[in-house]
């Protein structure tokens, strides 16, 4: 009857990918219980956050692609929507305009568009799959390109990272030539200078930090020098958990949140590193796999984007603390504080577990 | 068929698919190794960078302040301590807004123009991001009350200070001098001498007299604790800590009881005393008169109290025993003798008949005149020394000639540093041929030789070098190195270092010269001598010799009058002395700034502390010394006392 009941509950969990999730999250609780200075209530406001977002991961895991294939275009308009009330009634917090009050609850319409952006390619390329030309790739690019407006008005660059990441991979799945791809690039190259002068002062300074964070050692810099420190003095084993300098005398910066890793690197050292490297490759592994034997394009342009994101999320988060990337606000996912982000998170795992479960067999 | 070119259409597009999952799956990978090989770069190649990196974020050396040496007279009486005292303070870097800042403090707290005016002035000196105190010695409600209201005011915060002060007040303030804030130039030294590293954390240091001399030995060496600190620089817990070492205790061989009988006899007069122990140097007392209140600099001294110090006609900031000059008048004469004797001039029988003026050979229209118009009739040379007999002293002078009377008199101290322990002591002047070419690019005149013999023209002395040369003539000859500290004391252990006694020069007298002079000297204060009254009722013999000098010049035909004269011009007082005579314990030289005759407004002050020290006798009243004759040294020049 038990066991009948969790084969019920379980039928659309993908365990590997569960196993290695769980086991990330629960790296996070511990490092996060460290880098709050031993913050009970924080680790366990965490809990609570995780326990969430797998419940919304179930449900997502136990709806078929289908339907989600049937709400991308609409999921996408509402989004847009919510986008231009942003801009319109955004509540300002911290400089950006990001929160939007409905009535009882605040959202962040950004975030949704992190799952909406990618469906909603995912579809348009799927329904255009027989006769794709180069129109279709360009609408394809418009779809992107103005929730990605949006959002760097507010300005959150780290979200418009994402998002233009998640699309552009979308694209790329979908078979944009490359031709066409290495054209971008040179056009990008030659655009950087526009795209450059169109940068807040505070983004310019983080591009110019990165080069050379000692410019401004209290200001801008503070951040990627201590970070570095704060690594670099982990050594090859770590100062021990709860034993970090840098992280438990306050001078790592943002330490539960953008820059916790750089606390886990000081407390667990180079072994540490390369154990959760493991970890999020073994992720991304498990993903692309999924992918690969998704069954229809919708599926699988949506698995490849969701997985390659997370991979982006990954590496622009760690490639930042250990100072080879700029200053964006990115979290490390799985490990960093916060509900919002786990939630999308963890919405795309069960998207991907949704798409490996509710496969049927190939008609022939 | 249709169906046929689906599938292998669909199969074309997996494998599409698949190829570019894998070309993302090799970027994935690349940019991991990209990350794994920099965490190589930051964890295992320049681990032991950001390891030094780390530990220089988290420690920090606090210096530990400590607490300055004492001071302390012969007998025990503090002169100078510490104690610790809450300031108010604001660094002006974090603060907007100072002036707004004090008008809403002073609210809350008072604060006074003073404070306002001195903060002012201190704020000044100091680097913006250095805390400058706007109020102290707050006392403890104060100190509560604004510490409930501290979320208030960001920048201000409440410090405990050490500070100095000086319990006597205005007593002997010259000797003692003072701590102060320390400046740029203080720095500056501090790093010359390399002792910049124990300062770490002293506000203050010794900025005159014994603080001064004795700086080393008071400020004591700084400790040092290391702690570990957060990013916002607040200790979080020692890690190790190096204790400071206290400074060492001065103990003086000044009597303060003494010194402030001696100050008070002093009354409204300028001057200076000397007292000096003739057999080891130590000084008994050191007056400057008036004096000030030290305790103004500690914190920095306000704007107007230094105007008024600095302002004053009478200027009390000056350090008159070893910074005053003046001519030394008949004080010069015993030394003058001594030469005439040791040089076998002068021996008795040996007397002149004073004719009241001493003529040059060869120029018998100019008259060298003595004080006593009529003349002193038979004049031997105790009978010199005992009425001040001016033509006695021109014909010496002349007879021995300036080279032999300079040479022998210098090892008396004059034209010398004498090496009391308080730094800027001038040299005063002892004048030869030599000098006066280098100085004026003139020939030397005979003339000058003969004024020298009665201590007017260029001779100048300070009060330290009038009492150790009186000292020297006690101590039959033999100099000692003079000393206001007796010893210096380790604060931590009480064990007590002597300073050596040391002599710094001595001459070799005939006993029976000395024993000359001495009872020339002793006549001086008996009746008949210039300083009778001083002798009178005195169970010791007192061996002295008065004069007076001048401070402005009076022509060839002019009589000096006194009363005709501006306070301030008038001569100034001259006064040494020892005894008892015959076994010499206080050997003392006085001064007092235009008080007309030595041995009307010098000796009586001489003579109340050689009583107090002698005897322990503590003046009862002001016993008024009957008015003598008026006695005075008038040089035939017109040149005026150079001050130089």
């Amino acid at each position: 009857m038990i066991s009948k009941l969790s084969d019920r509950l379980l039928k659309h969990i993908d365990s590997f990918l569960m196993g290695c999730i769980l086991f990330t999250c629960l790296i996070g609780l511990f490092v996060l219980y460290s880098a709050s200075g031993q913050n009970f209530d924080k680790t366990g406001s965490q809990i609570i956050n995780i326990l969430a977002a797998i419940t919304i991961m179930w449900a997502a895991a136990n709806i078929a692609p289908q339907h989600l294939e049937r709400i991308a275009l609409p999921l996408f308009i509402f989004g847009l929507l919510l986008l231009l009330g942003v801009a319109l009634f955004g509540e300002i917090s911290h400089g950006a305009r990001r929160w939007l009050h409905l009535g009882l609850v605040r959202i962040q319409p950004s975030e949704l568009m992190k799952i909406a952006v990618p469906m909603m390619l995912a579809w348009y390329f799927a329904k255009r799959e027989a006769s794709l030309r180069f129109w279709d790739y360009a609408f394809g690019a418009l779809f992107l390109v103005v929730p990605i407006g949006f959002i760097m008005k507010q300005p959150d660059l780290g979200t418009a990272l994402l998002i233009a990441a998640s699309g552009f991979y979308v694209l790329f799945l979908a078979g944009l030539s490359w031709r066409l791809l290495l054209g971008s690039c040179i056009s990008a190259a030659v655009l950087a200078p526009v795209f450059w002068s169109m940068l807040h002062d505070y983004q310019r300074k983080r591009i110019q930090i990165l080069i050379d964070p000692y410019q401004d050692p209290l200001g801008a810099g503070y951040h990627t020098i201590q970070a570095t420190i704060a690594l670099g003095s982990g050594g090859l084993t770590g100062k021990g958990w709860l034993n970090g300098t840098q992280s438990q005398l306050d001078f790592l910066p943002e330490r539960t949140t953008d820059f916790i890793f750089a606390v886990f690197g000081e407390e667990f050292g180079l072994l540490g590193n390369v154990l959760l490297l493991v970890l999020f490759t073994l992720i991304i592994g498990r993903g692309l796999i999924i992918a690969a034997h998704a069954q229809n394009t919708f599926c699988r342009l949506l698995a490849g984007s969701i997985t390659l994101t997370f991979f982006t999320y990954v590496f622009v988060n760690i490639g930042m603390v250990s100072g080879i990337l700029p200053v964006v606000g990115v979290p490390l996912p799985l490990i960093s504080y916060g509900g919002t982000s786990l939630v999308t998170l963890l919405l795309g795992f069960g998207i991907l577990m949704s798409i490996q479960t509710h496969k049927k067999l190939v008609t022939t | 068929m249709k169906l046929r070119s689906e599938l292998k259409n669909h199969l074309k597009e997996q494998y599409n698919f698949r190829l570019r999952l894998g070309v993302a799956a090799i970027v994935v990978i690349i940019c991991f190794a990209g990350l794994i090989s920099r965490f190589f770069y930051l964890q295992m190649a320049k681990y032991n960078y950001f390891q030094t990196l780390a530990e220089n974020n988290r420690i920090s050396l606090v210096p530990i302040v400590p607490n300055r040496g004492l001071i302390l007279d012969r007998n025990g009486v503090i002169l100078a301590h510490n104690f610790f005292v809450y300031t108010l303070e604001i660094t002006p870097s974090k603060v907007d807004n100072v002036d707004n800042l004090i008008n809403d403090l002073s609210k809350l707290i008072e604060v006074s123009t003073e404070d306002r005016k001195r903060f002012k002035k201190l704020r000044t000196q100091s680097h913006s991001f250095e805390s400058v105190p706007i109020r102290t010695h707050l006392n403890e409600f104060e100190a509560a009350k604004f510490a409930v209201n501290r979320f208030r005011f960001p920048g201000v915060e409440i410090r405990s200070r050490l500070f100095r002060h000086y319990p006597q007040g205005k007593l002997a303030s010259h000797m003692l001098g003072y701590i102060g804030r320390i400046n740029d130039s203080d720095l500056q030294d501090l790093e010359d001498n390399e002792d910049i590293s124990n300062y770490k954390g002293s506000d203050h240091i010794g900025k005159s007299g014994l603080e001064q001399y004795y700086e080393r030995n008071l400020h004591g060496e700084t400790g040092f604790q290391q702690v570990e600190i957060d990013a916002d620089g607040q200790a979080v817990r020692v890690l190790s800590s190096t204790a400071p070492v206290p400074g060492d205790n001065l103990i003086l061989s000044v009597d303060s009881k003494l010194q402030s009988i001696a100050e008070e006899a002093f009354g409204e007069h300028r001057g200076a005393l000397v007292a000096i122990n003739p057999k080891n140097g130590e000084i008994l007392a050191y007056v400057s008169e008036p004096t000030f209140d030290p305790n103004l600099f500690v914190d920095g001294i306000d704007t107007e109290s230094w105007k008024s110090l600095n302002d004053s006609p009478d200027k009390p900031l000056i350090n008159r025993p070893i910074r005053g000059i003046y001519p030394p008048g008949s004080t010069f004469k015993p030394f003058v003798a001594m030469a005439g004797l040791e040089d076998g001039k002068r021996n008795p029988p040996f007397n002149i008949n004073d004719p009241g003026y001493f003529i040059l050979p060869g120029n018998a229209a100019h008259h060298y005149r003595d004080w006593k118009p009529e003349g002193h009739g038979n004049v031997d040379i105790q009978k010199a020394i005992t009425v001040s007999c001016d033509t006695f002293f021109y014909g010496l002078a002349l007879d021995l000639g300036i080279d032999k009377l300079t040479s022998f008199v210098s090892h008396f101290g004059f034209g010398k540093k004498t090496g009391i322990d308080i730094d800027g002591e001038m040299e005063g002047l002892l004048p030869t041929p030599d000098w006066k070419w280098h100085r004026w690019k003139q020939r030397w005149y005979p003339g000058e030789t003969v004024i020298v013999g009665i201590g007017q023209g260029y001779t100048l002395v300070t009060p330290m070098q009038l009492a150790y040369a009186a000292a020297t003539l006690a101590n039959d000859g033999v100099a000692m190195k003079p000393h206001l500290v007796a010893s210096i004391q380790q604060n931590n252990t009480g064990i007590s270092h002597p300073i050596p006694i040391v002599k710094s020069d001595s001459i070799k007298l005939n006993p029976a010269n000395i024993a000359l002079v001495r009872a020339g000297m002793v006549n001086v204060t008996q009746p008949g001598g210039t300083a009778a009254s001083i002798g009178v009722g005195s169970s010791y013999n007192i061996a002295a010799k008065t004069g007076t000098a001048q401070v402005i010049g009076i022509k060839q035909n002019e009589k000096y009058k006194a009363s005709n004269i501006d306070e301030r011009h008038r001569d100034h007082a001259l006064f040494i002395a020892y005894a008892p005579a015959e076994d010499p314990k206080i050997a003392l030289a006085v001064i007092v700034e235009n008080g007309g005759h030595g041995g009307s407004a010098a000796g009586p002050i001489a003579r109340k502390v050689m009583d107090y020290y002698l005897l322990g006798k503590v003046p009862e009243a002001e016993i008024n010394p009957k008015a003598e004759d008026p006695v005075q040294n008038v040089t035939p020049t017109v040149e005026e006392p150079i001050n130089d």
